[in-house]
């Protein structure tokens, strides 16, 4: 009897243990993240390196203005969203209100072989088929620009928006469809005049999560956007993003010096973006749940 | 004359037969209703007549259907529209749409292109005042209407039925989801709609057949096994199982 209440509660604490160990590690990513990153804002000021033009972290004296980078990442992320979010929303109501039942299962099977592709591979096909194509379409010096990378990471970015937008589409109910129906409304109609409105915080959130995924993305940005840190002034320009910066620098720096720990400030900034972002999908979710 | 006339009806749920050779006159600007117990099909009955068993996978209809002697089981996807716009239709659950009551009004008018912009006001005021809506919500007709409570959403329903100047309003148990006192009011409005328009109400509860309405079919197994006035029905049934079913000795 005493042996059972011990395991007992041995295994409600490893439980719980489980539980919280998602919010520990990222309590202690970001513990990390500061105490790496907080000893650059000593030497350099905030609004220097949120503001500064430019980014020669290794030149004499080195420069450390990540403000193209914001605007590379911000531009590509862009892109991808004027690219992913129409798309997917049509995709995701053809699937849940028009698709017959098989064209439905294949459908979403082929959603998630999309979303399981490694994004290198993407990056890796992009580069050989979608950057010729681009610098032959627009006669460019480099077919690396911020456009192929939205195009790229849109790609990337569907199958997430596309499978909770979905979710929010089923989750309208049939009674709003019905009455729009008995009132004469054709499908389309219907459609676009109610069952949108009401999936619409899932839309949302299905859209900033899409966006978390795009701005998190580096692989295959940094293959094919041209990572040129310079401020972009349109689509067919090369750019860097922040997360092509930490991945391209972070080898050849030296442990401890000041461009070592700019990468780690880059990361706080990311981290930053990417919760700010997740935190308002999140809203828009529970007001969907309500 | 009558309104709406079925010949032979049947129907089918892919190999369930829903209805057996239904033939009933529904006559114009009175309340018809259709009792029955739970699965009778006489929610099946009703949806024909505004075809929205068409949503439903494997449906198979056969015989006529009438109304204003258009046989309304032919009609391609444009004379479906119509008939819908002709036949308006109240749910058992009120399912005013997740937008502001204003727009839940215009939605019939904005999808046939019913009226101009202009006409709108006057028209949803017309509507509201049909279902005693106007003096409460004439300030809130911007707010949510999923804020309303649930007889003025009903109400509200059937006010977004009515704003398309329909000819029949087809109710499947509105009351159902309601209090009492709620429910004596819309079958107060009930009363009233029938000066303009034709009634049917499906419903499960005889005592509001008897109250409200003017004619009643009972429904057992898909068989429409006796229709007549409703005084004649609830003191005088002709057939054994009508009887049996008023009285209570079963359903």
């Amino acid at each position: 009897m005493k042996l059972r209440k011990i395991i007992e509660f041995i295994i409600e604490k490893l439980i719980f243990l489980c539980g919280v160990a998602s919010i520990l590690f990222v309590i202690l990513i970001f513990a990390f993240l500061l105490k790496e990153g907080i000893s650059f804002f000593k030497e350099v000021s905030f609004g220097k390196f949120i503001g500064g033009r430019y980014w020669y972290p290794i030149s004499e004296p080195p420069q450390f203005g990540i403000l193209p980078l914001i605007l590379g990442s911000l531009l590509v992320t862009l892109g991808a969203i004027i690219v992913s979010v129409p798309l997917s929303i049509a995709a995701a109501f053809y699937i849940s209100e028009v698709a017959p039942i098989k064209m439905k299962d294949i459908l979403k099977a082929g959603i998630e072989m999309l979303a399981a592709i490694p994004s290198v591979v993407l990056g890796f096909i992009g580069m050989v088929t979608l950057v010729p194509w681009i610098k032959k379409a627009f006669h460019l010096p480099t077919g690396l620009t911020a456009f192929s990378g939205s195009i790229m990471l849109g790609l990337m970015a569907m199958p997430t928006i596309i499978s909770i937008s979905e979710d929010a589409i089923n989750a309208v109910p049939k009674s709003y469809k019905e009455g729009a129906l008995a009132l004469g409304a054709t499908r389309w109609q219907a459609m676009y005049r109610v069952v949108i409105h009401a999936a619409m915080p899932g839309i949302i959130a299905a859209t900033m999560l899409g966006i978390g995924r795009v701005i998190g993305e580096t692989m295959a940005v940094m293959m094919i956007t041209g990572n040129a840190a310079v401020i972009p002034h349109t689509f067919l320009q090369p750019v860097r993003t922040l997360t092509a910066t930490i991945a391209a620098e972070m080898g050849e720096t030296v442990h401890g010096s000041m461009h070592y720990y700019s990468l780690f400030a880059i990361g706080i900034i990311l981290f930053v973006i990417t919760f700010i972002i997740n935190f308002t999908a999140d809203i828009f979710l529970h007001r969907n749940r309500k | 004359m009558a309104k709406i006339l079925t010949k032979n009806l049947n129907l089918w749920y892919g190999t369930f037969q829903a209805l057996i050779n239904v033939n009933m006159a529904v006559q114009e600007k009175r309340i018809t209703a259709i009792i029955g117990p739970s699965g009778c099909g006489k929610s099946t009955l009703l949806r024909v007549f505004n075809r929205m068993n068409d949503l439903i996978e494997g449906v198979r209809t056969k015989g006529k259907v009438e109304i204003d002697n258009q046989n309304i089981l032919e009609g391609d996807f444009s004379e479906l529209v119509q008939l819908r716009k002709k036949v308006g239709m109240v749910f058992q659950r009120p399912n005013p749409f997740p937008l502001s009551i204003y727009e839940n009004i215009i939605f019939g008018l904005k999808v046939h292109h019913l009226a101009k912009k202009e006409e709108f006001d006057r028209i949803v005021e017309r509507a509201l005042e049909s279902v005693l809506l106007w003096d409460d919500l004439k300030d809130k007709l911007h707010s949510n209407a999923l804020r309303l409570s649930l007889e003025q959403r009903q109400r509200l329903c059937i006010a977004r039925a009515i704003a398309v100047a329909p000819d029949i309003v087809l109710m499947d148990e509105p009351c159902s989801a309601l209090d009492p006192q709620s429910t004596a009011r819309i079958e107060e409005l009930m009363r009233e709609l029938k000066k303009d328009y034709t009634i049917i109400i499906v419903t499960h509860n005889m005592q509001q057949a008897a109250r409200v309405s003017d004619d009643t079919g009972f429904m057992l197994l898909g068989e429409l096994v006796e229709f007549d006035n409703t005084d004649k029905i609830f003191t005088r049934p002709q057939d054994k199982r009508t009887e049996d079913y008023i009285t209570g000795r079963y359903g």
